[in-house]
């Protein structure tokens, strides 16, 4: 008979379960939430730290950023989001361009965000730069050899270099910096030049391509250096042995300089919280949080006023491609086409 | 009083094939009925309706003068108080005997179902099985606890889809004869659908030959042996020939046989071509009759002998004799014709038949 | 009546499911953008050439793995055969990617075992040749290794159904047991076998944790790189939709295929025969066949994220850990009933209904499967924010009050999308056990009085314990490793152990990911085991023997 009971139970049970889950986030005073597409580990300590000192409950949802971009969309004016927190200009710009932000003018921000890494009309701000500089093999390469992202394209470097993937953001964002320098067709000369220099098929992230240099694979690739800078101090011996045989060269010191993205942020078209969620970024643009960027992340503030982690000023200074990063969004597209015609896989 | 059991002009089709064609029937009261026929003649289709599975096309269905099924509306199965024992049992495997014959009984009180289950169990004998599964138990006994789960919650009728088919013949008969007493004790009346006429007669008072969708006739068994409503029911029922025949000026049909009494189909003349039906048992052996036939082929049967036997024209009859009259293949021997009940068919005729007063002597 | 509910609920509720493929399809109907000619003249014929490939050889693969040892298993005896019978499910607890991460760590140039050769043998990079793991066939290894105990487990209920009488009848007619095997055994499992292939050609359809790590493109990743990099959804929509269109074409070919046949047991007396004996030589060859699978599929990678979580454990486990080893369970155990219920009642009503328009609900509520997750989460996201805006808007208009967002952004978009995603799996298993109860057990079951509900509570749902487990466990495993779904739809502050090891493991952190890939795993083992035990004690069709 315990089946009658299960067939009374279950139904009953099942209501009240959903009941339950349709609840709709409670949306308080106090309160400030964001959709972030940075990683909960690279934000979470920092926003406690809000929380603790103004008292504001902050709420995260993490995820990539065009689907959290396609969220905020989706809710329109009901959107729960105050926040919009991406770790890429490119989606920054993208969401502008969706009308999912406001303009915010603060005199806190425009005075500690350089120009160059924000939106000229306030949509949105960025927070911390990081660079992607060439890496090489300190035991194979001298550092005297290398110049430009450019020269990676000739002909003598051919077997010697690791990219990953052309789906990765970064390598996109470099590209669109080329073409916004070089012009399309002599990017897409480069980018030929540079496939037929890959010593493999490009795979794997970051740290699988200094690994690659660490285990004698080939000699060059570009990285992000806060992943060098995370291998370096990493629980993992193997990771950080492999770290220490690489090196840092600074490309186009003469000419347009590094290039470098920003992960920023930009408060909802539809806000139910705008002023706490101005306070927020305002506090991730303070010094205390521009420091913990650069001390825990290893990235670059994006205010100049705040000194990088010793692991990067070991690595020494560098010349910041100036181009407005919002540049780099409108010419992913184009970026990219251009790499499948390439064959950059 | 109302009719027990009602069908009229039922058609039921799956399309866009029709299964069964403008049958009608009626079982006055209470009883035991059997509907027989070939396989494929859609006879289980006709016990899917009435149980309430298959919807009809035409007709209705009525039971104790309520309607069951109508154009376009069903009573659901289980509302129905009509009980059904499938060709396969289909017995729960996840049940132990006793519960699958409680099964029927949900919304009894507990010591109603229990009484109930223990007097079915007593009924057909499987107390000391009570708690076993069916996959322990043997074909016999698998076939009453489906009966025993049937009866449990009391149908007012009982549909018996070859439930039986699975044994041997003997088995199949005697189980046959107990399930229509434990049916009668129990009031309910039944349905049985075989294509074995030997199962039907132990079980049923009135039987349904079917062919083709088609009711052929609805009788006892005695009526359909000895007075078959068309030549597929006289066929199919028993054993026999139709035996070619002409009607002479004085009314009667001659034959090799030599001449048979018997009213002609209406609408005959004289000179018209008939068939007269011959049963084995017509035949009879005798070495002193001047009729002769060859014997072509003889089947052993314990007490007799059944002989094919051709007559000088090509014609066949079948003859049944005492096993003490042995006779091989290709010996000519005496037969003369001792027919009770003259069915006589038209040539390429289907319907009538009269039965005539006995006697006709060559 | 009540038969017309049936048709009517079950169409309803397998419409509803089937409405993110619906909205995919509504979405890719706006017109081509010019990226179309530009993946036509570079990437598509990679694309399909290698997704098409990938389909193939996980398919295959997954039959070369899982057949033998479900029918060793199954229907032989030899040492170690209790234990492999549930450890061949373990590789199930295992995500793809996070296999795909520790293959990686040991095969690859920089990892230990290519290390070690050229230490051992003093190796440079020229001197010798090493498979690639991240390949396209190191893609289809893995996910070989991962899905074949789909095949495993439908393959070995079919065997273990095979009645005795058949086996007896070839042997009789002097067959050995080879080709029994090949003539007998295997066309009698094919339904089981078929559907566990294209089950997890689904599968390898729409991964793209694997393969964007091994730089594969496929189809799916092409998705993605249409979407995220060029921003163009409409595009990625269209992609997805031929996606779906293909997969449901040879979706429409199984079932065409497997029409005439009826599998319904006819015996209820059947005996299992006693097992195959295998001795010397063969029941080590037995073992090993066993044995490798389980290496390679799990004691290899969870070592490996044995010994990476043995090292970043004491920093990597916090307070948090357990409040996401929570949401973890009590997402997968309750989408894992839910999507059961709904399987069990969208199969029930096709067999109580076996209309056109019922199976045709029922099949596009069955794509899901085949949908890369974050297409799918789009496909439940647009349509519930448009519910949402709409009520919204009424409201307003009304009375004057917002009631902002009822659906999105809930606990039960989630449950929602799970189940769109996940219902193939539970369905082919309710299926699969349902054409093995004959049809006049129903109709038994209804002349004694039972409504169709009582009939499944009291019949089927107590015939089918096996195959509900087996769903059960399939989901509760999926829902445990599932993603993309989660990342993009779940609540404010609510995490689970696949997001935390994605984002560090997206991070690059693979070491410190360890912890939280090896608590799914463990999640996910505890219920393979319970349920696997509780399968091979319940023969299918068969009451425990008292």
């Amino acid at each position: 008979m315990s089946n009658r009971l299960q067939s009374r139970t279950l139904p009953s049970v099942c209501c009240v379960l959903l009941a339950s889950l349709l609840a709709p986030p409670a949306l308080a005073d106090g309160e400030v939430n964001i959709y972030s597409a940075r990683k909960e580990d690279l934000i979470k300590p920092l926003l406690d730290d809000f929380s603790q000192q103004t008292g504001i409950t902050v709420n995260l949802v993490t995820g990539k950023e065009t689907e959290l971009l396609q969220r905020l969309q989706s809710e329109g004016i009901n959107t729960p989001a105050d926040l919009l927190l991406t770790s890429d200009a490119g989606r920054l710009t993208a969401a502008r361009q969706a009308q999912v932000l406001q303009t915010i003018q603060s005199e806190a921000l425009e005075k500690h965000i350089p120009a160059a890494y924000r939106d000229p009309d306030g949509y949105w701000y960025g927070l911390s730069v990081r660079a992607r500089p060439i890496l090489y093999a300190k035991d194979r390469i001298k550092p005297t050899a290398l110049s430009t992202y450019e020269d990676l394209a000739a002909p003598r470097w051919k077997g010697k270099l690791c990219v990953r993937s052309s789906d990765s953001i970064y390598n996109q964002s470099l590209v669109a910096g080329m073409i916004a320098h070089h012009g399309e067709a002599n990017t897409e000369t480069w980018a030929k030049g540079l496939v037929a220099n890959f010593a493999r098929s490009p795979k794997g992230g970051d740290r699988d391509q200094i690994k690659a240099i660490a285990a004698g694979e080939c000699d060059l690739t570009l990285a992000n250096t806060y992943y060098l800078g995370g291998m370096l101090t990493s629980s993992d011996q193997a990771e950080q042995q492999a770290a220490t045989q690489v090196a840092v060269f600074w490309p186009d010191a003469k000419t347009t300089g590094v290039h470098v993205n920003v992960s920023g942020a930009g408060v909802t078209a539809h806000a139910k919280n705008r002023d706490n969620a101005v306070k927020l970024l305002e506090f991730l643009a303070s010094d205390q949080a521009q420091r913990w960027y650069a001390d825990v992340n290893n990235e670059y503030p994006v205010n100049p006023a705040i000194p990088p982690s010793a692991t990067l000023k070991a690595w020494g200074a560098f010349k910041a491609d100036t181009l407005n990063v919002a540049k780099l969004g409108e010419l992913n597209a184009e970026a990219i086409k251009l790499m499948d015609r390439a064959g950059w896989k | 009083m109302l009719p027990f059991l009602e069908l009229c002009d039922l058609n039921v089709a799956y399309p866009p094939r029709k299964v069964i064609r403008g049958l009608s029937l009626q079982m006055p009261c209470v009883g035991i009925g059997c509907l027989l026929g070939p396989s494929g003649c859609g006879k289980t289709t006709l016990l899917r309706a009435i149980a309430g599975f298959e919807p009809l096309r035409q007709g209705s269905i009525r039971l104790e003068g309520i309607e069951l099924s109508r154009v376009g509306w069903m009573q659901p199965p289980e509302q129905r108080r009509i009980g059904m024992m499938f060709q396969d049992l289909a017995l729960f495997p996840h049940l132990t005997v006793t519960d699958n014959i409680a099964f029927g009984l949900r919304g009894w009180k507990a010591p109603e179902r229990r009484a109930r289950v223990n007097e079915l169990l007593r009924l057909v004998e499987l107390e000391e099985f009570a708690k076993r599964y069916p996959h322990q138990l043997s074909g016999g006994q698998q076939q009453r606890v489906a009966l025993a789960r049937a009866l449990a919650p009391r149908p007012r009728l009982l549909l018996l889809d070859e439930p039986f088919s699975s044994l041997d013949v003997t088995l199949r008969e005697d189980l046959a004869r107990e399930v229509r007493t434990i049916l009668l004790r129990e009031g309910a009346g039944g349905l049985l659908v075989s294509h074995d006429q030997f199962e039907a007669f132990a079980f049923a008072d009135e039987i349904g030959v079917l062919d083709e969708g088609r009711l052929r006739q609805w009788d006892n068994a005695y009526n359909l042996y000895h007075r078959p409503a068309d030549r597929f029911v006289a066929s199919f029922i028993g054993q026999g020939v139709l035996l070619p025949g002409q009607i002479g000026v004085d009314g009667r049909a001659s034959t090799e046989l030599g001449d048979i009494d018997g009213t002609p189909p209406a609408g005959c003349a004289a000179g018209d071509d008939v068939e007269i039906l011959v049963r084995p048992d017509d035949v009879i052996h005798d070495d002193a009759s001047p009729l002769k036939a060859e014997v072509a082929e003889r089947a052993f049967r314990g007490a007799e002998f059944l002989y094919t036997l051709h007559l000088p024209s090509g014609a066949r009859v079948l003859c049944l004799a005492p096993s003490h009259h042995d006779h091989p293949p290709g010996r000519r021997i005496g037969i003369r014709l001792n027919i009770d009940h003259v069915v006589m068919f038209r040539r390429n005729w289907s319907v009538t038949c009269i039965e005539s007063p006995p006697v006709s002597k060559p | 009546m009540g038969i017309e509910r049936w048709t009517l609920l079950v169409t309803g509720v397998a419409l509803l499911l089937a409405l993110p493929v619906f909205t995919v399809f509504f979405t890719a109907l706006q017109p081509a953008s010019d990226v179309w000619r530009h993946l036509v003249d570079t990437v598509l014929a990679d694309y399909v050439l290698n997704s098409v490939t990938l389909m193939l050889g996980v398919g295959v693969g997954t039959l070369l793995i899982g057949v033998p040892t479900a029918w060793l298993t199954g229907v032989c005896e030899f040492p170690g055969r209790r234990w492999f019978e549930w450890a061949l499910l373990l590789p199930m607890a295992i995500p793809a990617y996070i296999m795909a991460y520790t293959y990686t760590g040991l095969l690859d140039f920089a990892g230990p075992v290519q290390t070690l050769l050229r230490e051992t043998f003093d190796w440079s990079r020229q001197d010798y040749r090493f498979p690639a793991i991240r390949s396209l066939p190191g893609a289809t290894l893995m996910l070989a290794l991962v899905l074949y105990p789909y095949v495993y487990l439908l393959a070995r209920a079919a065997f273990l159904e095979q009645s005795a009488a058949v086996l007896e009848v070839s042997r009789s007619l002097g067959v050995g047991p080879w080709r029994r095997f090949l003539t007998i055994t295997l066309p009698l499992a094919r339904p089981a076998l078929i559907a566990g292939m294209s089950l997890v050609q689904m599968e390898a359809l729409a991964d793209y944790g694997t393969v964007q790590y091994f730089g594969v493109s496929t189809f799916t990743t092409g998705i993605f790189r249409v979407w995220f990099g060029m921003n163009d959804a409409t595009a990625a929509m269209q992609l997805a939709a031929l996606l779906l269109l293909f997969v449901f074409t040879l979706l429409v070919c199984e079932r065409l295929s497997r029409r005439q046949t009826r599998f319904h047991h006819t015996d209820q007396r059947t005996q299992r025969p006693p097992r195959l004996r295998l001795s010397g030589r063969w029941s080590w060859l037995a073992t090993a066949t066993c044995l490798i699978p389980l290496l390679c599929g799990f004691v290899i990678p969870a070592g490996q994220l044995l010994v990476w979580a043995w090292r970043t454990a004491p920093q990597m486990i916090d307070h948090r850990f357990l409040e996401l080893a929570g949401h973890s369970l009590w997402l997968a155990s309750g989408s894992a009933l839910l999507i059961l219920s709904l399987a069990l009642l969208l199969g029930y009503g096709q067999r109580l209904r076996p209309r056109p328009l019922v199976r045709l609900a029922v099949r596009s509520a069955g794509l899901g499967y085949a949908v890369p997750g974050t297409v799918l989460a789009i496909g439940v996201m647009l349509p519930f924010a448009a519910i949402d805006r709409s009520v919204d808007s009424w409201t307003r208009e009304w009375f004057g009050l917002s009631t902002g967002l009822l659906l999105s952004g809930t606990l039960f978009a989630l449950l929602f999308a799970y189940s769109a995603r996940f219902l193939p799996v539970a369905l082919h298993s309710v299926e699969a056990g349902l054409t093995r109860i004959r049809p006049s057990m129903d109709d038994a079951a209804r002349s004694l009085g039972s409504r169709p509900r009582a009939v499944l509570w009291r019949v089927h749902i107590p015939m089918l314990r096996s195959s509900l487990l087996t769903a059960l466990l399939l989901v509760f495993v999926d829902v445990l490793k599932e993603l993309p779904a989660t990342l993009i739809l779940r609540p404010f502050n609510f995490n689970t152990l696949a997001v935390r090891t994605y984002e560090l493991a997206s991070d690059e952190r693979l070491a410190d990911s360890a912890s939280f890939a090896l608590a799914i795993v463990l999640a996910g083992i505890g219920p393979v085991i319970l349920l696997s035990r509780a399968i091979s004690r319940v023969r299918p069709d068969h009451a425990p023997l008292s």
